[in-house]
């Protein structure tokens, strides 16, 4: 039962309220003066917690090198993809 | 902190383990790829009505938001640490883990209620502007997502009470869970797109 909850998943679990709670910090002024940096680095966390998502809950860290790939890529274009259309409609 | 010995077991040779059905994955894959496309059009709209958006974001209640957010990380949590019990063979621990995530899911289902609630009082509804009509649908396809992954969760909780967790059912629990963690994800990006971004 210990190492059921001293498990890599409780680590992510931690790991993931706490990117929540700094996005949340960032979406109230804490960190940058520009609301459209503040709003950049949080579709950057967003993504960060997404990857952690996919690789230890869903456990694509153990799927095939493809599979990994494909979610990886996915990752990086749509992430690439909302903060440049972000940044581009300024404040 | 460390699942050394499964991390061998599941990474076993150069194939790789892919957890559940490889029809899930269809299915997962299908649906990341709308999302996106809902995600580049909420900043397109976006873009064509920065005003309206700016004002929308400032009448959503990001404490709601932000209770969801941790109700469907732990939910995703317990899910993922059924799936280690069911591997364990702790048939117990599998079923409550399971019917915890139900109950946040559940949670999860009230927040919502209340919100939509909440909104529509103030007369926010489908048809006030772009963003409450984006706002509406959007949390609303999530949210048969829930309900959907809600009816998953408590099969896979029901199929768990025999217990003898075999590979094949093992792969049964991991399909249904992958389906969950989905729910999961795309409620971590729509809370930063729709409550956080761009917030004033």
């Amino acid at each position: 039962m210990k190492a059921l909850l001293l498990s890599r998943v409780t680590a992510v679990w931690a790991l993931l309220i706490i990117a929540t709670t700094l996005s949340w910090q960032l979406g109230h002024g804490a960190g940058f003066d520009d609301a459209r940096q503040a709003g950049a680095a949080i579709l950057v966390v967003t993504f960060i917690k997404v990857r952690l998502v996919m690789r230890d809950f869903m456990e694509i860290r153990h799927a095939p090198r493809w599979m990994r790939l494909i979610g990886d890529a996915w990752i990086v274009l749509i992430t690439v993809l909302l903060v440049g259309l972000f940044l581009k409609t300024g404040t | 902190m460390s699942d050394s010995s499964e991390d061998t077991a599941l990474a076993r040779g150069s194939k790789g383990h892919i957890p559940g059905e490889a029809g899930i994955w269809l299915l997962i894959a299908g649906d990341l790829l709308m999302f996106s496309v809902l995600f580049v059009i909420f900043l397109v709209y976006r873009a064509g009505d920065l005003t309206v958006f700016q004002a929308g974001h400032a009448r959503l209640n990001q404490t709601w938001g932000l209770v969801n957010t941790i109700l469907m990380l732990s939910s995703s949590w317990l899910v993922a640490t059924a799936i280690q019990a069911a591997r364990r063979q702790m048939r117990r621990v599998v079923v409550a883990c399971f019917g915890l995530a139900l109950l946040c899911g559940l949670g999860f289902i009230v927040v919502k209620v209340f919100e939509y609630n909440e909104k529509i009082r103030a007369d926010l509804t489908l048809t006030t502007n772009d963003f409450f009509m984006l706002y509406f649908s959007y949390t609303g396809i999530h949210l048969i997502h829930v309900v959907i992954g809600m009816g998953v969760l408590t099969t896979l909780m029901l199929y768990s009470r025999s217990g003898n967790f075999a590979p094949a059912k093992l792969r049964n629990l991991e399909s249904g869970a992958s389906f969950w963690h989905l729910v999961d994800l795309l409620w971590i990006v729509l809370f930063a797109l729709l409550y956080l971004v761009g917030a004033k």
